[in-house]
């Protein structure tokens, strides 16, 4: 067994970073910064290749199966003999898979931040955000014991929260930081119960332990869990479910998902690294990780299919009547971790029957590249259209060609076309649903066709449309033709990362996915059948095609479609009202009945009995301070009354 | 012979003890006050060597007492004089009424 502790220097590297500029940033590195950043982040994704190879490629497997090893393991907090808070780092195969996106990824949002927040006042700080949040998503995959997963659980969702509101002085960053926090700490109590859940029944928190004693049938915690049950649902149906609230929360899942299309308010580098690629992706990962006991818990699984799938249609639906760009992103982020999600609820733990996680790893793992490209892409456009709307968009593929062509590439990619990287993983997560559950099989084949007509009306809204609006944006200019040209593309650290991850998109679909990742460590055998996906293939191009009917040139036929949908396509575009009926419930309803006579007893028992005391304090020293005068023989006769009393006390009472 | 009884030394001890207070009470200008203090001091000594005396003829505690206060006495009288002169100094006055700064 090779050694594998240098892992430990992929997270370590963005936290010393993290600190370094933190600190000192804005006084000694504010120009710096960026390259400093990328610099420590690119040995980290350097480490992270090398360990993929170690660990593919080099390490032998046994028995045919890749083994997970436990790199370190530090015991930190000890609470019995069997329970305690573990540091350490894990290597298996999904862990390697995901430091190789994140640490790419995030890579590549530095490399494009170089360009994007050039100028930015607080340069430093972004840099050192973007640090941290990289060092906890690390931390996050590498952890060995489910409390250590909490800790960067949370430490994750405070730099998104950080970086969401990296805009303090715009009123709605700040409500949409406030909004991503409140909702996912929400989830995040249901993450913590579940884990208090697990830890007691299954008396430990460690993961791997936690894993083996809940995956046989006989051990006496599985039975105690499954034999104990509250309110019609087994302990261990409650625990899962519990974690897996968590893991909706931070993956934007229905009904959970309502803080995720606020939560574009952050830079648009950011919400390509943390709200495309890892952080939401942290909730699929969660199940993942523990998925050889949601496997034995058909329940919980039947929970996470059901929101995955629903969560997937619903933001499918939502995402073809958004209009800021960035909004339809989210959705389509949302819609395809759904895919994840319910890909890994159909799934079985082991065996050809463990199709579905390893298409759910599959898909997460390009998903992460196209859907950063796409973020990056539309960071370049907004970068030249100084807007999110696609109304003041148009005909930019002219002006900006790479750009073009990588978010085009993007498009195909998410909409599953061959040989984009989306059509394995899709091709794969259908497949899976085909054998398991028709109906889900249907919502997915449905979703997908919606994929394609989002994605497409997005394209052609933003790059075909109307014709080049530049010219009318600098009219008034000298070189407006230098001027749109050298402002349309950007820098070329935003065209490098946007060829690179066009790139990946392209080729990452060529990798034999299943020899590495599944969900025994033992290689699957998988084939693409041409038959079978002749009817996702067929409807994602109609789909398609109808797109650019609509909206390739201005016509009235979408607006025609509109119409015809009426009162549902008002609906989709009010977001089905999830956030107004959180709000009415929280300000007709939690508000007034709870919150309200909370604050009362607040102001009036536990203040009105502080103030209390202090009253009384007050009133009794007015009244005797008189005693105080100042006067020397007063209190000398003070002193003598004092003495006579004690005297009559002794003499007469105490005798 | 004629002893004098121990309730005539107790008795003039009280008064002086009294008159001691009298004077700490009624007097404003520190001098007298001191002086006050001394009599009332004096007249505890008048106490313990007349007990001494009376009761316990054949030991000494007493007497060595009552030495004791003197000394004190004496080096009390030191600390209030020097007390005095500051207070002349800062306050151009030695009586008590003038000097009532330190009240609520």
């Amino acid at each position: 067994m090779s050694n594998y502790l240098y892992i430990l220097w992929i997270p370590l590297l963005p936290l010393a970073t993290f600190v370094v500029l933190g600190l000192f940033g804005r006084k000694y590195f504010a120009k710096s910064a960026g390259i400093i950043s990328t610099a420590s982040l690119l040995t980290s994704t350097i480490l992270s290749f090398v360990a993929a190879k170690q660990y593919f490629f080099v390490d032998e497997k046994v028995n045919g199966i890749y083994q997970k090893i436990i790199a370190l393991k530090y015991t930190w907090l000890q609470f019995s003999p069997n329970v305690s808070i573990d540091m350490g780092v894990i290597v298996d195969p999904i862990s390697v898979m995901m430091l190789i996106v994140v640490t790419s990824v995030s890579l590549m949002v530095h490399v494009f931040s170089l360009g994007y927040m050039k100028g930015e006042e607080r340069f430093a700080t972004y840099y050192a955000f973007l640090s941290l949040f990289t060092f906890s998503m690390l931390g996050l995959i590498l952890s060995v014991n489910i409390f250590q997963v909490y800790m960067f659980w949370e430490l994750v969702g405070a730099s998104s929260f950080l970086l969401i509101g990296y805009y303090f002085n715009k009123p709605s960053a700040v409500a949409a930081s406030k909004k991503a926090f409140i909702v996912t700490r929400f989830a995040d109590l249901g993450f913590l119960i579940g884990i208090m859940i697990m830890g007691f029944y299954g008396g430990t928190l460690d993961i791997g332990l936690l894993i083996q004693k809940l995956t046989s049938v006989q051990s006496p915690e599985f039975l105690s869990m499954t034999s104990t049950s509250f309110l019609g649902a087994s302990m261990l149906t409650w625990g899962l479910t519990l974690i897996f609230m968590g893991g909706a929360g931070k993956s934007a899942m229905f009904p959970l998902h309502i803080w995720l299309p606020d939560a574009m308010e952050g830079p648009t580098p950011v919400s390509a690294l943390i709200h495309a690629a890892t952080m939401v992706v942290a909730g699929v990962y969660l199940v993942a990780r523990l998925f050889p006991i949601f496997s034995m818990d058909e329940a919980a699984l039947t929970i996470v299919t059901y929101v995955g799938a629903f969560s997937a249609l619903l933001a499918a639906i939502i995402a073809c009547t958004q209009t800021d760009i960035k909004r339809v992103l989210a959705y389509s982020t949302m819609s395809q971790i759904g895919y994840m999600m319910f890909a890994l609820g159909i799934s079985k733990n082991g065996g050809e029957a463990g199709l579905g996680y390893m298409a759910s790893m599959f898909h997460l793992f390009t998903h992460a590249f196209f859907k950063s490209l796409l973020f990056l892409g539309a960071g370049a456009v907004i970068h030249m259209v100084h807007s999110n709307e696609m109304k003041d968009m148009g005909g930019l593929r002219k002006l900006m060609p790479i750009t073009h062509a990588a978010f085009l590439i993007a498009c195909l990619a998410i909409a599953g076309i061959p040989p984009f990287a989306g059509f394995f993983s899709k091709e794969e997560i259908l497949t899976a649903a085909f054998h398991e559950n028709k109906l889900i099989y249907g919502v997915a084949l449905f979703t997908a066709a919606l994929t394609s007509f989002y994605m497409f009306r997005l394209y052609f809204n933003i790059f075909w449309s109307k014709e080049a609006p530049a010219k009318a944006h600098s009219a008034g200019h000298d070189h407006a033709h230098n001027d749109a040209h050298d402002h349309g593309e950007g820098s070329w650290t935003m065209k490098l990362p946007l060829i690179i991850l066009a790139a990946c998109a392209v080729g990452v679909g060529f990798i034999p996915f299943s020899q590495f990742i599944t969900s025994d460590g033992a290689a699957l055998e998988t084939h693409i059948d041409m038959i079978f996906s002749i009817a996702p293939v067929s409807l994602s191009i109609i789909a398609i095609l109808l797109s650019a009917s609509f909206y390739k040139n201005q016509n009235t036929k979408s607006d025609k479609a509109v119409a015809l949908f009426g009162g549902f396509y008002r609906a989709a575009y009010k977001k089905f009202y999830v956030d107004e009926l959180y709000l009415f419930i929280t300000k007709k309803i939690v508000f007034p009945l709870i919150g309200q006579p909370i604050a009362w007893a607040d102001r009036n028992i536990v203040d009105g009995f502080v103030l209390l005391i202090a009253n009384t304090t007050a009133k009794i020293s007015t009244a005797i301070k008189g005693l105080q005068s100042g006067k020397v023989q007063n209190y000398a006769l003070y002193f003598f009354g004092g003495v006579i009393a004690l005297s009559v006390l002794f003499i007469y009472i105490w005798k | 012979m004629n002893e004098i009884p121990l309730t005539h030394i107790l008795f003039l001890s009280t008064a002086l003890f009294f008159i001691g207070m009298y004077g700490l009470f009624t007097r404003r200008n520190l001098i007298t006050m001191l002086m006050s203090i001394e009599l009332m001091l004096n007249s505890v000594n008048i106490n313990f060597v007349a007990f001494n005396k009376y009761l316990f003829p054949d030991k000494l505690d007493g007497l060595f007492f009552s030495l004791f206060i003197i000394t004190i006495a004496a080096a009390e009288a030191a600390v209030a004089i020097a007390i005095i002169i500051n207070l002349y100094r800062s306050h151009q006055s030695i009586d008590v009424d003038d000097a009532t700064e330190m009240k609520f």
